[in-house]
């Protein structure tokens, strides 16, 4: 387990940042402290301002307005090569007239380590990375994945405090994705770097993290562990983005009762004003499938497609078009009744505005 | 593929005949007489122009250093600018360009002759004149601007093409301003260098009336030399291609001399 760090482990801090690109705001007051050692994701959906918010970490943008502060010092200003701070680029960013091994000890070389020094290290991050027959190769010459790597490793081999990832699996296959995210967690933890992670991937988001921040239209949406994220999403655009869900409107009649597509429904949420209109998210796997037709909710399955572990269902209810997911299957035209247990029921605030 | 062959035809046939052809008429010209006997006496002969050879060498590496030097951060500043800004200003920039080159040079004897305007602007401010006119020094500064233009145009095409990422990576690794510049800009603008240096050196070598003009009639260069063998009084086509020969030779060694220097597949590694 993770212990609740303490205040002074804060490593990174944005206060109130914003950026605007020609009268277009990007990032819109980013609130953000990033803990000592930990692993803490940016995801949101492609151009909400997750790789501009790494920009502004690494020094490679300035903010409109706000503050970045680095162990308590405020490093606004401090232009990129005196920030202790690697980045591994989305774009990779090698160098074309270095090789793989030269690539790598870039970093070193400006920092005047001896010639010993830099080759044993390089060593050492070409057998992290799975690419020691690989040090005499020039850039050009390897695959997208492999140099995903070698941006990795030259990042990596200059022991920053910090480490800034700009989605760096996207090029690679699925399988491999999947041993370079436990890789990547792995070096986290046993060097004790601080990851500041970039993905649009929510499973990538949710298995590697321990704190995820949510982001969209340059706001943050919510900040919080894997489970707080996935379990009480906070408004209903994070309920959408991570995983797929059901939202529907609907009406708070009290606390713990709400109305949607018709009916009264209890649940576990309350604080609401009499007759405030809210969100309700409900998950596709919350819902359950009966044959029972004197339901509440009952609806005509409109498609049914097999996804492997589980089918997944569109069924029409009261004009609404539910996404199910259920091990059963069902024969498309079928009446169906549909049950949800009181804590599935997610009510979100409607977001003001 | 054959298509593609047929569309290159007349592009091969233009080389057939502007480029081949000519070169087996200097060729032929230079390895025999008047007679149309066979000899190497024409070549060999061009030994005695070996002191005006080696000065117009001599200047022309000067000529293509000045021109690298002054290009080179002028093309950088150019290609860090916005795309159209620097556009423009490249634009401007070679506009002289359009002027006829013996304007061109025209209007270089009257910048420094010696009741030039460089001189009554000097006058203006001290007590002393600057003879620059008739030197190797004019002869130079004419050629310079003459060919600056090849050199920007070079420079600028490569350097445009380095990725702003590549900058920003090496920050990133630690690189202030000038170890960026050591360690990525100059390495991935040695292409353009490379052929900036060829586009100038070469028609520099063979330079003529600029130096006429500018430097008198002691400072003559080689392409004067050739000139004369064929429009000047001494007319003698077969000398005259006999330097011309011998002068393709000595540039074909100076550039593949040059060209060692750089790592001949840079140009596809830039991104
Ligand atoms: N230099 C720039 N000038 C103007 N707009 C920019 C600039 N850089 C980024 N933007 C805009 O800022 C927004 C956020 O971009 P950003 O690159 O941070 O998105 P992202 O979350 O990293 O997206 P992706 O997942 O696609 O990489 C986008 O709408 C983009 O068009
Ligand atoms: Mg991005």
């Amino acid at each position: 387990m993770r212990l609740k760090p303490l205040k002074s482990d804060v490593i990174i801090k944005l206060s109130e940042i914003c950026v605007g690109f020609d009268d277009e705001k990007i990032l819109n007051n980013i609130n953000l402290d990033i803990y000592n050692k930990s692993f803490a994701t940016l995801l949101g959906p492609s151009g909400c301002g997750k790789t501009t918010t790494l920009r502004i970490i690494g020094g490679f943008e300035k903010p409109t307005s706000g503050h970045l502060y680095f162990e308590g010092v405020n490093i606004t200003n401090l232009p990129p090569y005196k920030r202790n701070v690697n980045t591994v680029f989305q774009k990779y960013a090698l160098f074309p007239h270095l090789n793989v091994y030269e690539n790598i000890a870039f970093g070193l070389k400006i920092k005047k380590f001896s010639k010993k020094e830099i080759s044993l290290k390089v060593g050492e991050m070409l057998e992290l990375v799975n690419l020691v027959p690989f040090d005499k190769r020039s850039i050009d010459r390897l695959s997208g994945g492999q140099q995903q790597r070698v941006a990795i490793a030259r990042a990596l081999v200059n022991s920053p405090k910090v480490l800034l990832l700009d989605e760096p699996l996207g090029a690679l296959d699925l399988k491999l994705r999947k041993d370079m995210q436990a890789e990547l967690k792995r070096i986290q933890q046993s060097l004790e770097i601080t990851f500041i992670y970039v993905t649009h991937d929510q499973e990538e988001a949710l298995t590697m993290s321990d704190i995820v921040i949510v982001m969209n239209q340059g706001e943050i949406q919510q900040i919080g562990t894997p489970l707080d994220i996935y379990n009480e999403p906070e408004n209903a655009f994070v309920a959408d983005f991570i995983g797929e869900s059901n939202i529907i409107d609907g009406t708070m009649k009290e606390d713990f009762l709400v109305n949607f597509l018709g009916n009264n429904f209890v649940c576990v949420d309350g604080g609401f004003s009499p007759d405030e209109p809210v969100d309700v998210v409900i998950r596709p796997e919350d819902v359950k499938v009966l044959d029972d037709t004197t339901m509440k909710l009952t609806g005509i399955v409109k498609s049914i497609i097999f996804k492997g572990v589980h089918y997944e269902m569109v069924v029409d209810s009261c004009g609404y078009s539910w996404l199910i997911h259920s091990t059963v299957p069902q024969e498309p035209g079928k009446m169906i009744g549909l049950e949800i247990a009181p804590n599935d029921i997610h009510i979100m605030r409607k977001k003001e505005g | 593929m054959n298509k593609l062959k047929v569309l290159s035809l007349p592009y091969m046939m233009w080389v057939c005949l502007f480029t081949v052809v000519p070169l087996i008429i200097v060729l032929f010209f230079a390895l025999t007489t008047e007679n149309g006997e066979l000899t190497i006496m024409n070549v060999s002969g061009v030994g005695r122009y070996f002191s005006v050879i080696i000065k117009s060498i001599l200047i022309a590496g000067v000529v293509t250093l000045a021109s690298l030097l002054v290009a080179y951060p002028f093309s950088y500043i150019l290609s860090q600018m916005e795309f159209k800004t620097g556009n423009f200003i490249l634009f401007i920039s070679l506009l002289p360009m359009w002027v006829n080159f013996l304007l061109r040079a025209y209007a270089w004897v009257t910048i420094l002759e010696k009741n030039g305007l460089l001189n009554r602007v000097l006058g203006f401010f001290f007590s002393w004149k600057l003879d620059i006119i008739n030197t190797k020094m004019a002869v130079a500064i004419g050629m310079v601007y003459n060919y600056l233009p090849f050199m920007v145009l070079a420079l600028f095409s490569t350097m445009r093409k380095i990725n702003i990422g590549m900058i920003e990576a090496a920050q990133d690794l630690g690189a202030s301003g000038f170890g960026v510049f050591r360690k990525v800009i100059l390495p991935l603008s040695m292409p353009g260098v490379i052929s900036g240096v060829n586009m100038v050196f070469v028609p520099a070598v063979s330079t003529f009336i600029i130096s006429r003009m500018l430097g008198g009639g002691s400072n003559m260069l080689i392409g004067d030399l050739i000139d004369m063998q064929f429009l000047g009084n001494i007319y003698n086509p077969h000398v005259g291609a006999a330097i011309s020969l011998v002068l393709m030779i000595l540039i074909l060694l100076c550039m593949s001399l040059m060209n060692q220097f750089g790592s001949e597949d840079m140009e596809g590694k830039l991104i």
